[in-house]
């Protein structure tokens, strides 16, 4: 079986968001960037199939400017066999739709044709939680969504997976789209021999062109706003004081 | 135009706290038609019909639409989009599961996480983890959204709308429900209880998240947990907030041992009273604090929970 995984190149998830004075966007020019840590956990999985004789290869996607190339070495050197860069953007602040991600990633499967499409649950720069379950809509695909369990068995996948009353497992019929949460597993660092190998591994330059898919937002965004900020509080200096003022000055005990 | 709102019930359970903060949000958008999926949901159509608010409410009863199966439900609300301007969910983990293959079955943009509807066509989200707002609008024909309820007021009950029996047959053979792992609590729902009292990975072990749990028991409270205390067991993945877990906003917030990393802030920073104890005082999380106590926990949380 051939595995997708797509991966996406966002903002470090350790640096500190500064929206632009203007409105128009947040600041990502010369800001440290990285894989999107659910992909992450999505490379990992997938790897773990190909070592546990479940998968034959793994191909990583990402959509986005040219500089995701440096994702997807890190996806090679974690150990994904090839992988397929879309360069829709010039610019890094021109963030890709789920949507039109999903229709790119529908024509990568229809000419890959692998079993499974594996990725993250959702991105932390967007935060949309969208892309898999539109690429199962679009294919006709089973999904599972937001994974801490996976067990692929053949025609079928028996995935737990974390939702709001505690967890669910369900079936699904193969090929299926699952996507990952944060518990499935660790990701492994690359090492520097594999770095190395990384850089001569295939990876293969496109547009969406290629595919003939329309990648014009849907959404246009109007503002982009820092959220309101909480005044500074107090230091209480015991519990007596503190329990003081939640009665008589929050009225909240 | 009208509007579909999707309810989120489980095991027959209406979600009435999330159904009516996310009728609240779409209210001013039209009139409001309630669908309620899934065998032995009469029950939850029953309580749905009685928001006000609600024109009428959908009863679709096949059993295949029981567990919310993302394939069957998302086939279901596209057989019923074409007479609706938006169809929106309150931002549950089942609507977060179907509503984006909707969109894509209709080809059209998801909206996730809406925090404030300003007309028809514009709405604000948080993105970044709540470090910054957008205000997008949809070119689509349909506008398929999720809504984060945390700032919205609950509709009230007492209307009493027709509920529609539909037969509509669920598509199958993609995906089965095997089990639901949940624990049972008498504790109120995190997402709508009054007072949330949370712990991290300061608390140390699942055995010391009695600490935590005394105190949310002494004050009627929800208890929360931070993504580090999940992970290392103390608590189930089901009480974790932040930007991937739960988003809260209650009238009180007590972090306990948490240091306030980004993430978490996004579940609970729009909580109108926080207090924060943590023996760091340089930890973030006092930054947001209304109140923070510098303290070693397994001193101060005793005391308080004695003292109330
Ligand atoms: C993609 C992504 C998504 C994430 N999503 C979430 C999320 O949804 N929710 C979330 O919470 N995190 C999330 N995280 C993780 C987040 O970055 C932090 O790692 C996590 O919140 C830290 O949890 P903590 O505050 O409990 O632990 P720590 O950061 O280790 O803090 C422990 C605190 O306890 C204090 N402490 C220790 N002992 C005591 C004592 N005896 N008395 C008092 N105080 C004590 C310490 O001073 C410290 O401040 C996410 C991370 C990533 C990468």
């Amino acid at each position: 079986m051939k595995v997708l995984v797509p991966v996406k190149r966002v903002i470090d998830y350790n640096v500190k968001v500064r929206v632009k004075a203007d409105g128009s966007g947040v600041d990502l020019a010369n800001v440290k960037m990285s894989m999107n840590p659910f992909d992450e956990i999505a490379v990992e999985q997938a790897i773990r199939l190909k070592e546990a004789g479940k998968a034959e290869e793994i191909v990583a996607v990402s959509i986005g400017v040219k500089q995701n190339q440096e994702t997807l070495r890190t996806a090679l050197a974690m150990g994904a066999d090839r992988a397929i860069l879309i360069v829709a953007a010039e610019d890094v602040h021109n963030d890709i739709e789920p949507l039109a991600v999903a229709k790119l990633l529908k024509a990568v499967v229809d000419e890959e044709q692998p079993g499974l499409v594996l990725c993250g649950k959702q991105a932390i720069d967007n935060d949309m939680n969208a892309t898999g379950q539109m690429l199962g809509a679009l294919l006709g695909w089973s999904q599972a969504t937001f994974a801490s369990e996976v067990d692929i068995d053949g025609d079928s996948a028996v995935v737990t997976r974390e939702v709001d009353g505690g967890l669910q497992t369900i079936k699904v019929t193969m090929p299926t789209v699952i996507t990952v949460d944060l518990r499935l597993n660790e990701p492994r660092y690359a090492s520097l021999p594999n770095i190395m190998k990384a850089k001569k591994k295939q990876l293969d330059e496109k547009t969406p062109a290629d595919y003939g898919v329309d990648v014009t937002p849907r959404l246009t965004v109007q503002e982009t706003a820092e959220p309101a900020t909480r005044a500074a509080g107090v230091k209480v200096a015991d519990v007596a004081e503190l329990i003081a003022k939640l009665k008589d000055e929050a009225g909240v005990l | 135009m009208a509007v579909l709102l999707i309810a989120d019930v489980t095991n027959g359970q209406l979600s009435t706290d999330a159904v009516a903060k996310a009728l609240t949000a779409v209210a001013g958008l039209g009139e409001v038609h309630v669908l309620v999926a899934g065998q032995g949901g009469d029950a939850a159509a029953a309580e749905a019909a009685t928001l006000t608010g609600v024109a009428k409410v959908l009863f679709a009863g096949d059993h295949g639409f029981c567990h919310t199966l993302a394939e069957p439900v998302a086939d279901l609300v596209v057989s019923l989009a074409g007479g609706y301007s938006h169809i929106a969910a309150p931002s549950t983990s089942d609507a977060k599961n179907v509503l984006p293959r909707v969109a894509a079955l209709l080809d059209v943009m998801v909206i996730s996480d809406v925090t404030a509807v300003i007309d028809a066509e514009t709405f604000e989200r948080p993105i970044y983890a709540g470090n910054a707002i957008q205000t997008v609008k949809s070119g689509d024909r349909v506008k398929v959204m999720t809504i984060r309820t945390a700032g919205f007021d609950a509709a009230a009950a007492g209307g009493s709308a027709p509920v529609e029996a539909l037969d509509t047959a669920a598509s199958g053979g993609l995906s089965t429900w095997v089990e639901d792992k949940s624990a049972k609590s008498d504790r109120p729902e995190l997402t709508s209880a009054g007072i949330v009292v949370s712990g991290g990975r300061g608390v140390g072990s699942e055995a010391d998240f009695e600490l935590i749990k005394k105190l949310a028991d002494k004050l009627g409270a929800a208890v929360g947990a931070s993504r580090a205390a999940v992970d290392s067991g103390f608590a189930p993945n089901d009480w974790q907030v932040g930007q991937t877990g739960k988003v809260v906003a209650p009238e009180l917030y007590i972090a306990i041992g948490i240091s306030g990393a980004i993430q978490h802030l996004a579940g609970m920073k729009d909580s109108k009273v926080i207090v924060a104890i943590n023996k760091d005082e340089e930890a973030p999380i006092f930054q947001v604090a209304d109140y923070g106590l510098v303290a070693d926990l397994f001193d101060a949380v005793p005391k308080l929970t004695d003292a109330l």
